[in-house]
């Protein structure tokens, strides 16, 4: 945890006594009511100081600061609120860094990084460091540690897409979206895991294992699991982080970095984040370059955007948007940083409820919170009403064959001549490629190839994958006629339920579960739109549930207003790992316990 | 799928791996075999290959990688498909297992015929109603040869070396000449 206070609270026209009065009962409320759900008094005071002197700091807020220092009351902070406490000097980003690189030494247990580029990132901080001292910063994510999902290519450090196929390979050149990333400033902490080539809903099939949840850790759901009196050890009933970026979601969790990039092809950063309490957000499709981005789909990928805050979201995404003349399926309309407004007003808006997403496989918990969610937007004014996606039971299915269809054709690149895993074979082209592949690819990955092969046959190509496309187009369809209709933004959950235990998941094949567990989310991506989801409420056994919001296609930033008004409202709670920090050596030891165990 | 080896490009990187020293095939190796493959072949030579085609598909037989084997199966994934799908791919099943799997997606994917998309286009892209601009065919970057040799195995100066393109793949052949019982 980064223990540093805020860097910008100053309570309007407080005298000394004021401030301390307030700090005390801070404390005081918070060592009271730790298991609180909901608005946070203490976090309300600091937001209204945040509110009234943005980026202002008189001394009365540096002794404040010394103060939470020392109580240590603001355990997290985001990331303008860091980078504000790097403009001021009251952090360095070194320190910073050193700070991150030590926490994710500490939770290497989860196994959400593949490649921690420690050098890179401490000679990274050094420069951040000048900058800062002459004044010169390079915007609001200079010096601020970022974490990368290992399919996106970055020069010089190892990029495997969690499998044999690329282990080893060191590409030469940064994907656009990292080299935007580095150029403000931001400090790569690593390459995070993933499912292998990004195939899979539980970020459980790469050939680094799996990635742990670090909410399977935390003080709420230990503290229910003991409720329930489970004498089984807990370190092995660990819980899935949800795929496929669960390293990015699990690195943002455990406060290793402050926004991961993820990609998103069919809801693999929203359903982590979703099962890691983090917001997770997919951007227009177009709106930002996938190159650099190895693809699995071209049609639907899209990098993501994984932060603790919508605010820091919306500024990852000004900075990652625009035309990249590298990638033709960028569109050419400006795009420029935006800040998001604080809506206070929500009478204007419409929500839109799809009733073909309630099925019988939704959870009862993820159904009463998102009635909630519901019922709040109305309370507040807003006009909720219920709308229909007709084509939503043939979304999923018309995603299998695309999805498929498409990887075939872009694993084709992975023959061993050029990069990559090869073979010793030297019989033939053919016999060489085959045995590169065989032994380069896992079963995820081959099956989807097969798959997608079989699809685009001749016999075939009619049948199932052009029919796919037609389906397609009444899909998008679906939502261009709902949006038509007035409705602004579609409230929908994320996931069917909260994160399950990997022994519950791998019950089923990667092939079954990535067909229930996209199940929100695909249609998404299938027609183009943004899509965030945000962190609503512990569940009763005290892990995260997310809801999803889709806006209109390009228009992001309303989308992010609507969902920034929402995570205010619900203040979900932040994860407890403290115990964890402090008291890291017997759990390690249980940790390697029970993964020999699960093998 | 375009994995289809390209014969020109392949027999000059063919000439090219002859020259590395540790490249296994011999010089003559692969011209006899070039040879081969441009002449054609004579009655004796049909009537062997006739033989071992049909000793290749019955062992593959024996292998019991068709759906006939599979109780569940739909009998759709037939051994021809099978591999026909591989040769295409290039990339093997492995496993029963991995045929019930595609057996599965198949039938999940049979949901689509319930849907009835008369009139309607087909859908490749959500920006069909956009131009898709491409950048002008001017050399901006590059020069960067020694750089992207780096990551392959096997280079000989600027070539990447791969093994000889115009045998056609068979599992059997890689793994024994003739297929034992």
């Amino acid at each position: 945890m980064v223990k540093d206070g805020c860097a910008h609270v100053k309570p309007a026209a407080a005298t000394d006594l004021s401030v301390f009065l307030l700090v005390t009962w801070s404390l005081w409320w918070q060592t009271g009511h730790e298991d609180h759900v909901g608005p946070d008094p203490p976090r309300i005071i600091f937001s209204a100081g945040k509110a009234l002197h943005r980026g202002a700091l008189g001394w009365k807020a540096e002794w404040l600061l010394s103060i939470i220092r020392l109580l240590r009351l603001s355990p997290t902070l985001d990331g303008l609120e860091v980078s504000v406490a790097l403009k001021q000097g009251q952090v360095t980003p070194t320190e910073l860094c050193q700070r991150c690189l030590s926490l994710i030494k500490k939770t290497k247990f989860l196994n959400a990084y593949i490649t921690v580029s420690e050098e890179v990132a401490l000679k990274q901080a050094e420069e951040a460091e000048k900058r800062y001292k002459k004044g010169h910063s390079l915007g609001d994510l200079d010096g601020i540690p970022i974490a990368v999902k290992d399919n996106f290519s970055t020069s010089g450090i190892e990029t495997t897409c969690a499998s044999n196929m690329l282990k080893g390979y060191v590409p030469p050149y940064n994907a656009t979206v990292v080299q935007k990333l580095l150029d403000q400033g931001a400090l790569l902490m690593g390459k995070t895991n993933l499912d292998e080539f990004a195939m899979g809903s539980g970020s459980t099939d790469g050939i680094f294992g799996p990635v742990k949840n670090p909410w399977s850790y935390s003080k709420q759901y230990r503290e229910k699991r003991k409720q329930n009196s489970h004498s089984e050890n807990e370190d092995s009933n660990w819980l899935i982080t949800g795929g496929s970026s669960g390293g990015s979601a699990a690195a943002v969790s455990a406060f290793t970095c402050f926004a991961a990039l993820g990609s998103d092809t069919g809801g693999s950063t929203r359903n982590p984040a979703a099962h890691c309490g983090v917001v997770g957000l997919k951007p227009s499709y177009g709106l930002v370059s996938r190159h650099g981005l190895i693809p699995l789909v071209n049609s639907m990928d899209v990098p993501g955007i994984l932060t603790r805050c919508v605010d820091d979201a919306a500024t990852v995404l000004g900075i990652l948007a625009g035309h990249d003349p590298k990638d033709s399926t960028t569109i050419q309309d400006p795009v420029k940083p935006f800040t998001l407004p604080s809506l206070t007003d929500v009478s204007k808006l419409c929500i839109g409820i799809p009733k073909e997403y309630l099925t019988p496989e939704l959870s009862s918990e993820v159904h009463s919170l998102w009635s909630k969610a519901a019922n709040l937007f109305e309370s507040e004014g807003a006009k909720v009403i219920e709308v229909s996606l007709p084509h939503t039971s043939y979304s999923i299915v018309c995603y299998h064959v695309l999805c498929t269809s498409e990887v075939a054709s872009n694993m084709a690149r992975f023959d061993g001549l050029e990069y990559g895993h090869r073979c010793d074979s030297s019989v033939s082209t053919e016999a060489m490629y085959a045995a590169t592949r065989r032994e380069g690819f896992n079963d995820v990955v081959r099956g989807r190839i097969l798959s997608g092969n079989f699809f685009l046959l001749k016999e075939n190509y009619e049948n199932y994958f052009v029919k796919a496309q037609k389906v397609r187009r009444l899909i998008a369809n679906d939502f261009v006629n709902v949006f038509n209709s007035g409705v602004d933004v579609l409230l929908t959950p994320t996931t069917l339920s909260e994160a399950v235990p990997y022994t519950e998941f791998i019950k089923e094949d990667n092939r079954t579960r990535s067909a229930q567990d996209d199940i929100f989310t695909q249609a998404v991506n299938m027609a183009g739109l943004p899509a965030v989801s945000v962190p609503m409420a512990l569940s009763t056994q005290g892990l995260p549930i997310g809801l999803q919001f889709i806006g209109r296609a390009f228009c992001d930033q309303q989308l992010l207003t609507v969902a920034k008004w929402f995570e205010k409202q619900v203040q979900f709670p932040v994860i407890q790992l403290q115990e964890l920090m402090d008291d890291c050596s017997s759990v390690f030891e249980n940790e390697k316990l029970a993964s020999v165990s699960l093998k | 799928m375009s994995v289809q080896a390209s014969p020109t490009l392949f027999m000059a990187s063919a000439s090219a791996a002859v020259a590395a020293l540790s490249d296994v095939i011999t010089f003559k190796r692969v011209a006899r075999l070039g040879e081969d493959a441009l002449r054609r072949p004579t009655g004796s030579e049909m009537w062997a290959r006739a033989v071992h085609l049909c000793l290749r598909a019955a062992a593959r037989g024996r292998r019991g990688f068709t759906s006939k084997a599979d109780p569940q199966g739909s009998g759709r994934v037939t051994g021809e498909l099978i591999q026909h799908l591989e040769r295409l791919s290039l990339v093997d099943f492995g496993s029963q297992e991995a045929v019930a799997r595609l057996e599965k997606a198949i039938a999940f994917a049979d949901r689509l015929r319930a849907v009835n998309t008369d009139g309607v286009e087909p859908m490749e892209s959500v920006l069909e109603d956009r131009c898709l601009y491409l950048r002008s065919d001017n050399v901006v970057e590059g020069n960067c040869a020694e750089e992207l040799l780096q990551n392959s195995h096997r280079v000989v100066e600027e070539y990447f070396v791969a093994p000889p393109g115009n045998i056609s793949w068979s599992k059997l052949d890689e793994k024994q000449p003739f297929p034992h019982h």
